[in-house]
């Protein structure tokens, strides 16, 4: 009988490429052996149909060919998270389009070697030719430790090698080993279970067999893991493909063997131990440290960054460190990156002759890009911070710190990265929660996440705070418009605490999880690694946010070209000829014979034509040609207004009219934030071509904030109010206004269910908001 | 005999062995896997700023954070 995943393997391409697998547990330097031996050259995809990461690189200067995965980091192959189970199918070869390793490398912790051999062990049962690699081998002997790898190559079966991949000591060595996986043999192997166990295995087995079982299911491997792993995700597939009568098996053997005196729950564990502490504990001798331990140091350490009060105000003061960071540092950066764009827009523009592919080019395709790169600077400054509090062992401290104040929430510690990311971009905050293994946190997690103020919210709040919030000091030092860019970062963290709290007690009901996570040892941070991570951070940005922020900046963009009727055209034309008309008359007046001059399509035409020929002029007669010029720009920035609220898309805005009144808004405010569906800091460029002046605006423009004061409804009224500015901030606050975000959650939670659920809610909320607060406010002020 | 109370109740500072795990399986095996399990040195070192986990420290070699509900289905014997 041939299997799906027998045939999985034999579809595999005859190449002479050799596979290696690196597993270890967390914190043992996985991540930086892998970096080591690819020298930085990984690339980062994920594995087919999960959202499980997957690091895949060539072993650099080897003479075969040998590609390296890096498995998730896990304490067991029992399978509690997504994680594990993609290490644990991919180490059986049951796994889509990945073909089983040749060779498997477990790295382990050589200062905390019995743990780690808890893993290597259960990794040695598989039968793939293994290599053992103990890390960090100079801390263990600073520690204290020496280790015979020797004996414990002998006890285990397959070889040890002792490495510090941080000085890449003993890499060759490894290396050499991975290239020649013929010289490894398959691993027998190691009687851990007792005899009684394995024969109920067995016989286990047999019923399993006459049960349909998939095959892949029913390896020695796997086969026992409902015994030993009650409700594991093994018994669940079990279960899945045949039913009750499987149970009834399972349930039988587990009986069995409970009378036979074998308490099942701790069964794999105590056999392990027991069997590592038999086996392998003459192998590692103890001795006095020489000089202070790392493990000293990281008390010490601790005592103060998790002090009650030190630690406390340490806390504090690097999250204010990494959020001025993100908004002060990046800024030049971001000021240069739009001005890039800004520059390359009017170069393509003064390039390819005006019409709709100009248009596509410079407001589509440029403006799109730029959209994108523009918030690169603050991810990779997130980032550049994450990856360098994780390497020093700082992260699982400050999720420790807040676990307190998540839990009263529902969720845990480990939330705290994903949303402290999300104030940068709610992209890179939903992708760092599959570290998360209940799947009902990471769902809570990820649907709150984009409440959290990003950084593409803050050019809207900049331009209505600029325009309606007066500059006003008051107790010396607080600032009447930071304060409220402050309560709109604010809304949004006030708004996600009941979101979650009735999340986790209505749509993701689960009990209380817990919090058991490893702190790792304080450690000097490899700058290569940091930075390296950043990079692959960066780029994971820009391809998955960037295509999805330019396809809908492409759509929104086509919605407010088109139509392009020949009425407003002509009548453009029409306005054009007058005013050449009149300017021709007026430089007349001045004496000046402008008959000369070819009429004039645009104000750059005339401008070219002024300073390509030698006009010989007096100061009057240039002022008014400076006069005529200006007025042209002026017909051109209200044709394009004209196009605009005729465009699909202000059409859609007169549609969503009456939904928006009780907002305050009219038309052209609803228009704006449709237009800024694909990613929110459109509506200011929106705002800008509504108005009439044009879309080379930014939030600190003061023609725009000046129009935006004077914007008035058709009776006269004020179209923004004081009320109605501020409710559209507290809309954006809360709204979900991403495309990017949308994708991702799509892919996150493999499907449209909860990114459809998280645009409602989100848009509901930003609604009602918006609506208390323009009502309310209307009726105080 | 050695007295054994809960991991949650020991002070800051103290230590003991396990004596016993109760709590869910699947916790329980986390726990197992993690390298604490019935027989293990543990010293409690500090609660959260928040009171809230603690971290311990297990067979001298690495720490753990876990939350006092859990740690209480913990058992130590002084």
């Amino acid at each position: 009988m041939t299997t799906a995943a027998d045939e999985r393997r034999q579809a595999r391409p005859e190449s002479n490429e050799i596979r290696v697998a690196l597993i270890g547990n967390p914190n043992t330097g996985k991540t930086t052996l892998f970096n080591a031996l690819t020298g930085h050259r990984a690339h980062v995809g994920n594995y087919s149909g999960v959202t499980v990461e997957k690091r895949e690189g060539p072993l650099r200067r080897a003479e075969k060919k040998v590609s390296i995965v890096d498995l998730p980091g896990s304490y067991s192959l029992s399978a509690h998270s997504p994680d594990e189970l993609v290490a644990v199918r991919v180490l059986l070869g049951d796994m889509e389009k990945e073909p089983r390793p040749d060779v498997v490398v477990i790295v382990a912790d050589a200062s905390n070697l019995e743990r780690n051999l808890f893993l290597a062990t259960q990794v040695i049962e598989l039968g793939v030719p293994s290599i053992l690699v103990l890390n960090m081998m100079d801390l263990a002997t600073a520690n204290g430790l020496e280790i015979d790898t020797q004996a414990l190559s002998e006890a285990l079966g397959v070889p040890v090698l002792p490495v510090v991949a941080r000085t890449q000591q003993g890499l060759d060595k490894l290396a050499e080993l991975m290239q020649a996986p013929e010289e490894l043999t398959k691993p027998a192997p190691l009687p851990v279970y007792p005899e009684e166990f394995l024969q109920e295995r067995d016989r286990l087995r047999e019923r399993l067999e006459k049960l349909n079982v998939p095959e892949n299911l029913l390896q020695p491997f796997l086969v026992k893991r409902p015994l030993v792993e009650i409700g594991g995700m093994v018994e669940q597939e079990i279960l899945r493909a045949a039913g009750d009568e499987a149970r009834q098996a399972i349930e039988e053997a587990r009986k069995t063997l409970t009378e036979k005196g074998h308490r099942l729950r701790s069964m794999e564990a105590s056999c392990r131990y027991r069997w590592i502490r038999r086996e392998c504990g003459p192998a590692i001798k103890e001795t006095k440290p020489s000089g202070h331990s790392s493990k000293e140091r990281t008390d010490k350490v601790d005592s103060i960054l998790t002090h009650r009060v030190w630690g406390t105000a340490l806390f504090l003061i690097l999250m204010t460190t990494v959020f001025q960071a993100i908004y002060a540092w990046s800024a030049p950066l971001m000021d240069m990156i739009d001005g890039f764009f800004v520059g390359l827009g009017n170069l393509v523009s003064g390039i390819v002759p005006a019409g709709p592919i100009q248009s596509f080019l410079v407001d589509g395709v440029i403006a799109g890009v730029g959209g994108v790169l523009v918030f690169l600077p603050q991810i990779c400054v997130l980032f550049l911070f994450i990856a360098l509090l994780e390497d020093i062992g700082y992260m699982a401290r400050a999720a420790f710190l807040m676990d307190r104040l998540l839990s009263r929430i529902g969720l845990s510690g480990r939330s705290f990265i994903p949303m402290l990311s999300s104030f940068a971009c709610a992209v890179p905050g939903i992708m760092s929660t599959r570290t998360i293994d209940d799947r009902r946190d990471r769902l809570a997690t990820i649907l709150v996440a984009p409440l959290m103020s990003c950084s593409a919210r803050l050019p809207v709040y900049t331009i209505f705070i600029a325009a309606f919030i007066p500059q006003r000091n008051f107790f010396w030092f607080f600032n009447l418009q930071g304060l409220v860019l402050l309560v709109m970062y604010l809304v949004g963290i006030i708004v996600a605490i009941p979101v979650t709290f009735i999340l986790k007690k209505t749509l993701l009901k689960a009990k209380t999880p817990s919090f058991l996570i490893e702190l790792p040892p304080y450690r000097r941070p490899l700058v290569k690694n940091v930075f390296y991570r950043m990079y692959e951070r960066g780029r994971e940005f820009v391809i998955r946010a960037g295509t999805i922020i330019l396809a809908v900046s492409i759509v929104i963009w086509a919605l407010t070209y088109y139509p392009r009727p020949d009425a407003i055209a002509e009548d453009h034309e029409h306005r054009v000829e007058f005013i050449n008309g009149v300017y021709t008359e007026k430089l007349a007046g001045v004496g000046f014979d402008a008959s000369a001059i070819p009429a004039p399509g645009s104000g750059e035409d005339l401008f070219e034509y002024i300073a390509a020929s030698d006009l010989s002029a007096t100061d009057d007669q240039k002022d008014v040609l400076d006069a005529w010029i200006a007025k042209l720009h002026v017909l051109e920035t209200q044709v394009e207004g004209a196009y605009l609220r005729q465009s699909y898309l202000a059409r859609a805005g007169k549609v969503v009219a009456p939904v928006v009144e009780p907002l305050g808004w009219d038309w052209r405010v609803g228009m704006a934030v449709i237009a800024s569906f694909p990613a929110r800091e459109v509506i200011v460029a929106t705002l800008g071509v509504i108005f009439d002046l044009g879309g080379d605006v930014d939030e600190g423009d003061q023609g725009l904030i000046q129009k935006i004061r004077d914007a008035k409804w058709p009776d006269g009224r004020p179209l923004f109010t004081i009320p109605v500015a501020i409710g559209l901030m507290v809309f954006f606050a809360l709204c979900m206004q991403c495309a990017a975000t949308l994708a991702i959650m799509k892919r996150e939670t493999n499907g449209w269910r909860w990114p459809i659920f998280a645009f409602v809610y989100m848009t509901g909320l930003a609604y009602l908001g918006a609506l208390i607060v323009y009502q309310g406010l209307s009726m105080i002020l | 005999m050695a007295d054994i109370i809960p991991l949650d109740t020991l002070s800051p500072g103290q230590s003991g062995i396990v004596s016993s795990i109760e709590g869910e399986d699947s916790l329980v095996q986390r726990l197992y896997e993690m390298g604490l399990l019935e027989g293990s040195r543990i010293e409690f070192l500090r609660k959260a700023p928040l009171g809230d986990p603690m971290e311990v420290r297990i067979e001298d070699r690495f720490n753990l954070s876990l939350r006092r509900a859990d740690a209480h289905l913990i058992l130590i014997e002084l």
